[in-house]
């Protein structure tokens, strides 16, 4: 590949491509594009509830695990840096569970209020 | 910058300074925090939209039965149904095209950091350039599905108000909303907006980005690290599509 003038004292030698590295990417992107048709199949086939919430909620977070693990390379990173990031969103996962049950009892509040 | 490699022998304390504890350089590590800190406030406007959504009423029915109302929430599929150019039914499909869009335009971006890890400039700029050319649809789709939820369905909604007078509405902004609450529009133009946002501003900065690799910047400080730190950005930002896609789109 031709490159430029560069200056002295810079390597900037192109590496050739590596396959199994793209290959390896174009394969997670296989896993997100098939999770995601199966949250349609889902969407259009399963009457909505508790279950079809949580397989949504499940299938979101394998999704979550190859964006950040793979695309994002946490899976690689040093492990305190891994846990850097991922110990605060599970404090929010406890504050969604929180609010969905709060969201409830305010719904019968205002049921039984309101009429 | 180039990382510097830590002689575990000499420094002992490698939280004592001068030594990089995560093996990340700092700009890597602040990108990440600050999207930590944007993870934050995402998380909190789908809370506030899970919240609300559960403190209405839920449509009880059957989904072909289905009639907008601002008594219960709307059913999404009910209320997302159109393309471009074609008067179908399509429920779910252009937003499903627009998760599709974004996804590659991710996917196109870490092609692009793995360019960047070879010093491979040609690939960079390729792969930089389809990743910008994704963010830019995925944004012009945004547009469209914002101006067709504004200006809504030929047949309108009735709304009785308080005072007695009876009205035809229209669409949806901020006060009326023809697709069932009030509340559904607001949620809906802000956290689509603020992740649009984001779109847009990683859309800029790749474009920086870009126009920084074109000219060989990267090449003479000799690392492409910001191809990766805007990597990061660029698939927080996918991320969040994916969540606000789930729970906006899906639920």
């Amino acid at each position: 590949m031709a490159h430029g003038h560069h200056t002295s004292g810079h390597s900037t030698q192109v590496q050739p491509r590596d396959p199994a590295k793209i290959k390896h990417l174009l394969v997670v992107t296989g896993i997100l594009a098939f999770l995601t048709g199966i949250e349609f199949l889902l969407a259009f086939t399963m009457p909505r509830g508790v279950v079809l919430t949580s397989a949504f909620v499940l299938l979101t977070f394998v999704k979550t695990f190859y964006i950040v693990g793979e695309f994002m390379h946490l899976k690689y990173e040093v492990k305190m840096l891994i846990w850097t990031i991922v110990l605060p969103p599970l404090f929010i996962i406890w504050l969604i569970t929180a609010l969905l049950i709060e969201s409830n009892y305010i719904l019968d509040a205002i049921r039984a209020i309101f009429g | 910058m180039a990382t510097v490699v830590i002689d575990e022998k000499e420094n002992k304390n490698i939280w004592a300074g001068a030594a990089e504890p995560f093996k990340a350089s700092y700009g890597k590590l602040m990108m990440w925090f600050f999207l930590l800190s944007d993870t934050l406030s995402f998380s909190g406007l789908l809370i506030t939209y899970g919240f609300a959504r559960f403190d209405h009423e839920a449509y009880r029915g059957a989904v072909e039965a289905f009639k907008a109302s601002t008594q219960y929430w709307p059913i999404p599929e009910k209320v997302f149904t159109h393309i471009p150019f074609f008067h179908i039914n399509a429920p779910l499909v252009f937003v499903g095209l627009m998760t599709f869009i974004l996804i590659l335009s991710s996917v196109t971006m870490v092609l692009a950091v793995e360019a960047g890890h070879r010093n491979d400039r040609q690939d960079v700029q390729k792969w930089m350039l389809w990743t910008i050319l994704g963010g830019i649809a995925f944004l012009s789709c945004q547009a469209w599905e914002w101006s067709v939820f504004i200006t809504g369905t030929p047949e309108g909604l009735t709304v009785n108000d308080p005072d007695g007078t009876v009205r035809l509405i229209h669409g949806a902004n901020l006060i009326q909303n023809e697709y069932g609450p009030r509340l559904f529009a607001d949620l809906f133009f802000f956290i689509t907006g603020f992740h649009g946002t984001h779109v847009f501003s990683g859309v800029i900065i790749n474009i920086f980005v870009f126009y920084s690799a074109t000219v060989g910047k990267f090449d003479k400080i000799g690392s492409y690290e910001m191809i990766e730190k805007v990597g990061l950005y660029w698939h927080f930002v996918d991320l969040v599509w994916v969540f606000v896609f789930t729970f906006f789109y899906l639920v």
